[in-house]
């Protein structure tokens, strides 16, 4: 493990962090939705910008070899980042939710047919839900789910093995529940899949930026996650896909830069990761991308994650010693996140008044609405937490709680 | 702690919240609509008596947050008594009352949602209940979502 990181001196990193929100310091706590952005990411931004801005893969000018350079290098930066074997694994996206589209459109269209099974859990966020169920429309597959337990959002594996049907083609599922906080056994369930030769996809949009991540390892086909979740810039994401799968697929979208040669009746398509990025990319997404990846890996994502179940852990504990409240996730080995519901106490109403206190937190069915549905409630209120949140702020949130329930009685 | 909050959350939202008026099924209604706001999952099913042009009774059901309920209970209140044009043109100035915290004419009680356009992301809360009334009236059949609000 790294050596302990000063927490105060990083958090100084991020100039949004330091503002009052209806006159009292920000708690930012939605961290799950999106994470803020250090100094130095917003700078690579502004740099590329002013310095070495033009377009990729096309020009001899200067500038665009930059570009290129640039773009290309945070393509190698995103492979390190996972552990994957090289940069050609690596497929810009969006972020996860394009990525899971990519996959469920390009490799569910190729390998799918009617009868065929699409495996998920019952905790996917609707990224990993609607995708699957427009492929499946298509095909005729059809889709089972990994149960959960119940509040604590962990997947009852018993059933596992009756699951695993031969007609079983895909698993996919989140690697950490964004409305929950479980941390699934990814590593686990991929190597069964394989065995029976089922393909897999992780869902990262919640792992990434937050615990060590090693796709080899962990023994995925595929592997999605969001650069704005781990301190980059929004509109940016990556698709990792094992480079033998990868290259059984068929295009994304069609138009420049995906192709080999173009004719007015046929065309031939480049490699991965180039056949499937089509147009003009993000540019200046992968550049502050690259910089947020070097950002966390400077902290230590195994200390990222230490802290995250520090704050998370204090913070339940703190909230379970109340009453009339209704705590979600599992109590062990819990990721960066709680979500809770008050007795009498809509969540958006918690959202509300915490705002007014200063604190941001997020209150809704967090795009997980059939795990919602299951669980007999409509929405949650969740504080999400990263490196910059310290215990002092998990205070006064527990505090502003506090408040609300008197209010309310 | 929470001073700046008390132009929505007023006195008379919070009663009706915490004890919403009409608040039960009706079996034997002229018409009904069901209410859905995507972005939170409020759901609320909206039941009206009528006696040829005139509201005779109103009442709903569902589940929401404070604001969403108050208001369907308040609805309630109001449109009892209310010709089917009267209870259209109260939705136009609550309507107007939510989105702008202006609005013409008399609106009752209701004037305690005159802070929500303050607080944008909580103006489908407010008129939620609104829209299922107007399909009521209409006899619309699919729900009624509040996903179409200009606001």
């Amino acid at each position: 493990m790294s050596l302990t990181p000063d927490w105060a001196k990083l958090r100084a990193d991020f100039p949004i962090l330091n503002q009052q929100v209806h006159g009292k310091s920000l708690v930012y706590f939605d961290n799950a939705a999106t994470s803020q952005k250090p100094r130095s990411v917003i700078d690579a931004l502004v740099h590329y910008y002013e310095h070495d801005n033009a377009n990729v893969h096309r020009g001899i000018h200067e500038l665009s070899n930059r570009a290129t350079n640039a773009f290309e290098a945070a393509r190698t930066r995103t492979a390190k980042f996972l552990n994957a074997r090289s940069g050609d694994e690596i497929i810009w996206t969006r972020g996860t939710t394009e990525a899971i589209n990519l996959v469920a459109a390009t490799w569910g269209s190729k390998h799918l047919k009617a009868g065929d099974v699409i495996l998920l859990t019952e905790v996917e966020h609707h990224s990993n839900l609607v995708p699957w169920q427009l492929i499946a429309q298509k095909t005729g597959a059809k889709i089972a789910y990994i149960p959960v337990t119940g509040d604590e959002g962990t997947l009852d594996l018993s059933k596992l093995d009756s699951l695993l049907t031969s007609q079983v083609k895909l698993l996919s599922l989140v690697h950490i529940s964004n409305s929950m906080g479980t941390v699934n056994p990814v590593a686990e369930l991929c190597a069964k899949a394989r065995k029976l030769g089922i393909v897999t996809l992780v869902d990262g949009a919640q792992s990434a930026g937050h615990l060590p991540v090693d796709v080899q390892a962990i023994g995925c086909d595929f592997f999605a996650f969001s650069g704005h979740k781990i301190c980059g810039p929004t509109g940016v994401g990556a698709l990792y896909g094992r480079y033998e799968v990868l290259e059984t697929m068929p295009p994304y979208q069609g138009g420049g830069e995906m192709i080999l040669s173009v004719g007015y009746q046929k065309t031939e398509f480049k490699h991965a990761p180039h056949r499937f990025e089509a147009g003009t990319p993000d540019i200046s997404g992968p550049i502050g991308l690259h910089v947020a990846m070097d950002y966390l890996d400077a902290i230590g994502r195994d200390n990222i994650w230490k802290h995250d179940q520090e704050l998370a852990n204090y913070a339940y504990e703190k909230l379970s010693a109340l009453k009339n409240i209704r705590l979600f996730g599992p109590k062990q080995n819990r990721a960066g996140l709680v979500s809770f519901l008050l007795k009498d106490v809509h969540a958006h109403d918690v959202v509300e008044f915490a705002n007014t206190a200063g604190v941001a937190l997020r209150g809704g069915h967090h795009c997980t609405q059939p795990l919602m549905h299951k669980l007999g409630v409509e929405s949650t209120a969740r504080a999400s937490f990263y490196f910059y949140n310290t215990k002092a702020e998990v205070d006064v949130f527990v505090e502003v709680i506090k408040g609300i329930q008197k209010f309310f009685t | 702690m929470f001073d700046d909050i008390n132009d929505l959350y007023q006195q008379v939202i919070l009663d009706h919240c915490k004890k919403p008026r009409n608040f039960h099924e009706m079996p034997q209604c002229s018409c009904s609509a069901q209410g859905f706001n995507p972005l939170c999952g409020d759901n609320l099913k909206l039941f009206l008596t009528l006696d040829g042009e005139t509201i005779k009774d109103a009442s709903f059901v569902g589940s929401g947050c404070c604001i969403s309920k108050a208001s369907a209970s308040l609805l309630t209140e109001n449109v009892i008594g209310k010709s089917k044009t009267e209870a259209s043109q109260m939705f136009e100035r609550v309507r107007d009352l939510v989105t702008t915290g202006n609005t013409t004419g008399d609106v009752g009680k209701l004037a305690v949602f005159a802070g929500v356009y303050k607080y944008p992301a909580r103006v489908k809360c407010a008129i939620l209940a609104w829209h299922a009334l107007i399909g009521a009236l209409k006899g619309e059949v699919a729900p009624v979502s509040t996903e179409n609000e200009q606001t």
